[in-house]
């Protein structure tokens, strides 16, 4: 297991310039450790619609990569994506921050809590390059070679539920992030 | 009349990018043409509120998609188009098709499709237009224009 932090702080070492979209927990731990343009903290969201938007934006910057800061409980409400991202093949790296709690809400279980092997599920959806990291130690070992190379790549990380969090506020107001990322995109 | 090789032909003069779709078994006609070589990339998705992500991501990145699914799939859908339109606040297309609208006309279905596709559009202060056998691939690219022109979502229905 791993913090929600420390997981993010080995992502900021290995994010170079690609666009870095976050849900949830992530967004605000993202926020304390990077603030650029092509940071997109997906609040308001629609929940489990970060990997749809993620890969529309490597489908229109296939030059730039894209990476998605994805929750369990998120990830559980659009399964399909993962087919779509296997069909539609593009530089697009997909972190499942998997601690088996909706955590803003209180850290009710999500289904199949403990159980769910999400890059087993990656796999059988036809995402080749799938990996899943149950430590800090083997996530610093294996994150350059996942975070590189062609994508699409699905990573599950073994993350620790906290309890007691609260509904994360985006960094920027939305109108804002959207005018700092196509400026940075354009 | 809408048919296929039109339709991509209308699309393409308006500069549209990518079609991010999840056909019925009217819109899906269109599926030869939009997949040839004069047509134009098809993103296949697998539900409808995915394919809305999927579009806003494009749109966010600087592509022209449109979206082309069901009624049945703008009822699903909802959350996704609430929170692109109203909350990212982009200029989303949809091309819906209206299941039984004609039969619905006629009084001779009891689907309950053609009773709530523009109520919803409405609730979700999308503007949009309906298409029925009368018109044309270029009625289509009018409101898509509009819609681009005035940097606001729209939507057109197809009567099927």
């Amino acid at each position: 297991m791993m913090t929600h932090r420390q997981a993010l702080e080995v992502l900021a070492a290995h994010r170079g310039d690609r666009i870095v979209v976050t849900t949830m927990t992530a967004i605000g731990v993202w926020a304390e450790l990077s603030d650029s343009p092509l940071d997109f903290a997906y609040i308001p969201s629609a929940m489990g619609h970060a990997p749809a938007l993620g890969l529309g934006l490597a489908l229109a910057q296939p030059g730039r990569g894209v990476i998605v800061v994805n929750g369990d409980g998120c990830m559980l409400m659009s399964l399909g994506n993962l087919v779509t991202l296997a069909a539609h093949p593009a530089n697009i790296y997909l972190l499942i921050m998997d601690n088996g709690l909706y955590e803003v809400t209180g850290g009710q279980s999500v289904a199949g809590a403990n159980r769910t092997d999400f890059a087993g599920i990656a796999r059988a959806a036809g995402i080749a390059r799938c990996y899943c990291f149950r430590t800090l130690a083997e996530w610093r070992a294996g994150a350059a070679e996942a975070l590189h190379g062609a994508g699409p790549v699905a990573i599950n990380l073994k993350v620790e539920g906290r309890l007691g969090q609260q509904t994360p506020k985006a960094p920027h107001p939305m109108p804002e992030q959207v005018a700092r990322l196509q400026g940075a995109l354009s | 009349m809408l048919d296929g090789p039109s339709v991509v032909a209308a699309l393409k003069e308006c500069g549209v990018t990518h079609v991010v779709w999840l056909p019925d078994s009217e819109l899906g006609k269109w599926e030869p043409a939009l997949a040839g070589p004069a047509g134009l990339p098809l993103i296949r998705a697998c539900r409808e509120g995915e394919a809305i992500g999927i579009a806003a991501g494009l749109l966010l990145g600087g592509k022209r998609p449109i979206v082309v699914v069901q009624c049945t799939g703008l009822f699903e859908a909802g959350d996704a188009l609430r929170n692109v339109v109203h909350d990212l606040k982009l200029p989303l297309f949809l091309v819906i098709g209206i299941r039984s609208y004609y039969l619905h006309q006629q009084g001779k279905t009891t689907d309950s499709c053609p009773v709530f596709t523009e109520p919803i559009l409405r609730a979700w202060q999308v503007a949009y237009v309906v298409l029925d056998r009368g018109h044309t691939a270029a009625d289509l690219a009018v409101v898509y224009r509009q819609a681009q022109a005035e940097k606001r979502p729209g939507a057109v229905l197809i009567a099927e």
